[in-house]
């Protein structure tokens, strides 16, 4: 079994997150792994842990900062890392970040062997558009079996557990096939001592885009599909008016709910 | 006038408010299409409200593949609509499988795709909340169709004059849409509360209810409300993943928010920051929370919630 995790470096949510001058994000800014990946990554461990002769690979598509989120996989236990980096790469939309990974998921296949599963987090914590997965799905013609808050692989399926608002559903899926999973799936592991220093020898390939056959054209600025018109950052929202309850706090609340006509 | 094409979003027929709210923005921007995935005699029940709110024409698709298996066969279908109707722009719900439909379209179409729109003006610019609403940030499709993920409860539904006629739309799904099969589905209990995101009002619960959530419920009661929960609720098992509010759950912009006993951490802001307004019953004086409350009241909300329900059910 051969699965990829995909795993996004991100800004970090605790910092001060904002834009350059061009509508791009700062990517200055400390950065970590995307925290919906790690429970990707987590998902892919424990599926390699019951199979013999399983192999994880955390692909990551970034700036050369990025490569942190990969060395966060292989703390946690992956096997090996792809890091695609190349300037082109900068701006990139949904749908160009989306053919880069499915050409690096392809590239993993030339080089080491047939992947049974792409396994993704359900959103990156900074675009959070949750879109990507799928159009990787489409990209590669593979079942994708998305949102996953729990997940079985045994036989040549997998089998997942989809929650809405009004229902939940259980999906059967074909390998190879991709996965989402979110962030009730499991708990993820914290890498141990030992983990960070094995990490420090396990295999990271860095790839350009000509290596992946993908035209720089179709990524970047040059191929992206959406544009930023404008950008405004929003005044942060200021306190009120704070009452400290001595046994009328209820009524007060109320009080001042209808006097903005909210009762 | 060139069509925009909107893909309704209904529980069995019954049309959600998110898809008034689209063809809302759609009659704006062009000439509202209805397009209803499901069963054909429910599709035609719900072309009358869909004209009410602007639909000139609802095309109904029906075809077993459309819930058998996982979004792939529908968004064949909305690319293929795309491809033969060349519509000006599409609409879809800002929903898991929404936002799924539309990306798998864009692939297909070579088309951009904006997600949770809280507005659309002219030339399908439309206006996303980002960063935990620290930013907004206004977009446009540069290539291929627009296709806008729109979040609910963004605009006001306006009913206008639609002739909604029912339109039936020859297409079938190909095997290899059929991939990721649906083989079982089980019902959640429903609370009869308004849905999270489409709710006016919004009563949530945090790690500060120690598990009760009887005095959060009886005050969203009295206020007609929906019941969200923050993450540390969820993972103790107090309240359902599907009413969590914040990065990794639902995002909620009602007229009014109440968080009790919650802290105020960024993931949890993420879900509720865009809130119109906000109020905040906390016994530490120091929660975050207090810093974007637009009211705050430092106390018990074992005592806080009840005199409040008991005052609004004294208001009736
Ligand atoms: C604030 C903000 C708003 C944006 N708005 C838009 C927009 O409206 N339209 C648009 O086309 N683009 C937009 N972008 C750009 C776009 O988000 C990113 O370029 C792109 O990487 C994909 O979207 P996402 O991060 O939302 O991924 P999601 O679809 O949320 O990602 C889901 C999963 O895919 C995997 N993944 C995604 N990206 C990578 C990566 N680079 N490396 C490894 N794994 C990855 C991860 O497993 C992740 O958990 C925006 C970016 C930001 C920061
Ligand atoms: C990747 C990731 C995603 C996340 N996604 C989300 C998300 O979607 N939603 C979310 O909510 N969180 C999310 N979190 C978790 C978030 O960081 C916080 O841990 C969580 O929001 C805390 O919940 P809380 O405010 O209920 O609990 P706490 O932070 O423990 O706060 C409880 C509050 O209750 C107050 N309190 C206690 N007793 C009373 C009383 N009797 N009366 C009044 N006040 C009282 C306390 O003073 C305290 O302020 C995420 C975290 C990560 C890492």
């Amino acid at each position: 079994m051969r699965i990829v995790t995909f795993v996004k470096y991100v800004p970090d949510a605790a910092g001060d997150r904002s834009f350059e001058s061009d509508n791009t994000v700062d990517r200055s800014v400390d950065g970590l792994l995307s925290e919906l990946d790690e429970y990707a990554v987590e998902a892919a461990l424990k599926i390699a842990e019951d199979e013999d002769d399983a192999e994880v690979i955390a692909v990551t598509v970034g700036p050369d900062d990025a490569v942190d989120a990969v060395r966060k996989a292989l703390q946690m236990g992956a096997d090996s890392g792809v890091h695609v980096l190349d300037d082109a790469l900068e701006a990139s939309c949904a749908l160009g970040t989306a053919k880069v990974l499915a050409a690096a998921v392809k590239k993993v296949e030339e080089e080491e062997g047939p992947v049974d599963l792409v396994i993704t987090g359900l959103a990156s914590t900074d675009g959070q558009m949750s879109v990507v997965p799928v159009q990787v799905a489409e990209l590669l013609g593979r079942p994708a079996a998305t949102q996953a808050s729990a997940l079985e692989v045994s036989g040549g399926t997998a089998k997942i557990r989809r929650d809405g608002d009004t229902a939940s559903q259980h999906i059967e899926v074909t390998l190879p096939a991709l996965v989402s999973v979110t962030d009730q799936i499991n708990e993820p592991r914290y890498p141990s001592f030992k983990g960070i220093m094995a990490a420090k020898k396990k295999p990271l390939e860095e790839y350009e885009l000509s290596e992946l056959g993908v035209d720089a054209g179709e990524v970047g600025a040059a191929g992206a599909t959406t544009e930023v018109v404008e950008l405004t950052e929003r005044p942060p929202r200021t306190a009120g008016e704070i009452v400290t309850d001595e046994g009328e706090g209820g009524n007060q609340l109320i009080e001042w709910l209808a006097s903005k006509k909210l009762v | 006038m060139s069509e925009v094409l909107v893909l309704v979003d209904h529980v069995d027929g019954d049309v959600r408010k998110s898809t008034l709210e689209m063809l809302t923005f759609a009659k704006r921007l062009g000439e509202p299409t209805a397009v209803f995935v499901g069963d054909a005699a429910q599709g035609e029940a719900a072309a009358s409200t869909l004209g009410e709110y602007g639909a000139e024409k609802v095309l109904v698709a029906s075809d077993p593949a459309y819930s058998e298996f996982l979004v792939a066969p529908q968004a064949e279908l909305l690319a293929n609509l795309i491809e033969t109707r060349q519509p000006a722009g599409v609409l879809v719900p800002a929903t898991a499988d929404g936002r799924e439909i539309a990306a798998r379209a864009a692939v297909r179409t070579g088309s951009g795709i904006i997600t949770d729109a809280s507005d659309i003006a002219e030339g399908f610019v439309a206006t996303q909340s980002v960063f935990a609403g620290s930013y907004t940030v206004s977009g446009r499709v540069t290539k291929g169709t627009p296709i806008v993920a729109v979040k609910p409860n963004s605009v006001s539904p306006e009913a206008a004059a639609g002739a909604g006629a029912v339109e039936t739309v020859d297409f079938a799904p190909s095997d290899a849409a059929k991939t990721a099969r649906v083989v079982s589905v089980e019902e959640k209990p429903q609370s009869g509360r308004p849905q999270l995101n489409e709710a006016a009002i919004v009563v949530s619960g945090g790690r500060g209810t120690a598990g009760d959530f009887a005095p959060v419920e009886a005050l969203a009661d009295a206020l007609g409300a929906a019941v969200g929960a923050s993450r540390a609720a969820v993972d103790a098992g107090w309240y359902p993943h599907a009413n969590q509010v914040g990065q990794t759950g639902k995002t909620v912009s009602p007229q009014l928010y109440v968080a009790a006993g919650i802290s105020g951490a960024i993931q949890h802001r993420a879900g509720m920051q865009t809130s119109k307004n906000i109020v905040a019953i906390n016994k530490d004086d120091e929660a975050p929370i207090f810093e974007l409350a637009d009211y705050g009241v430092v106390g018990d909300l074992f005592q806080v919630l009840p005199q409040a329900t008991e005052a609004v059910n004294a208001r009736k």
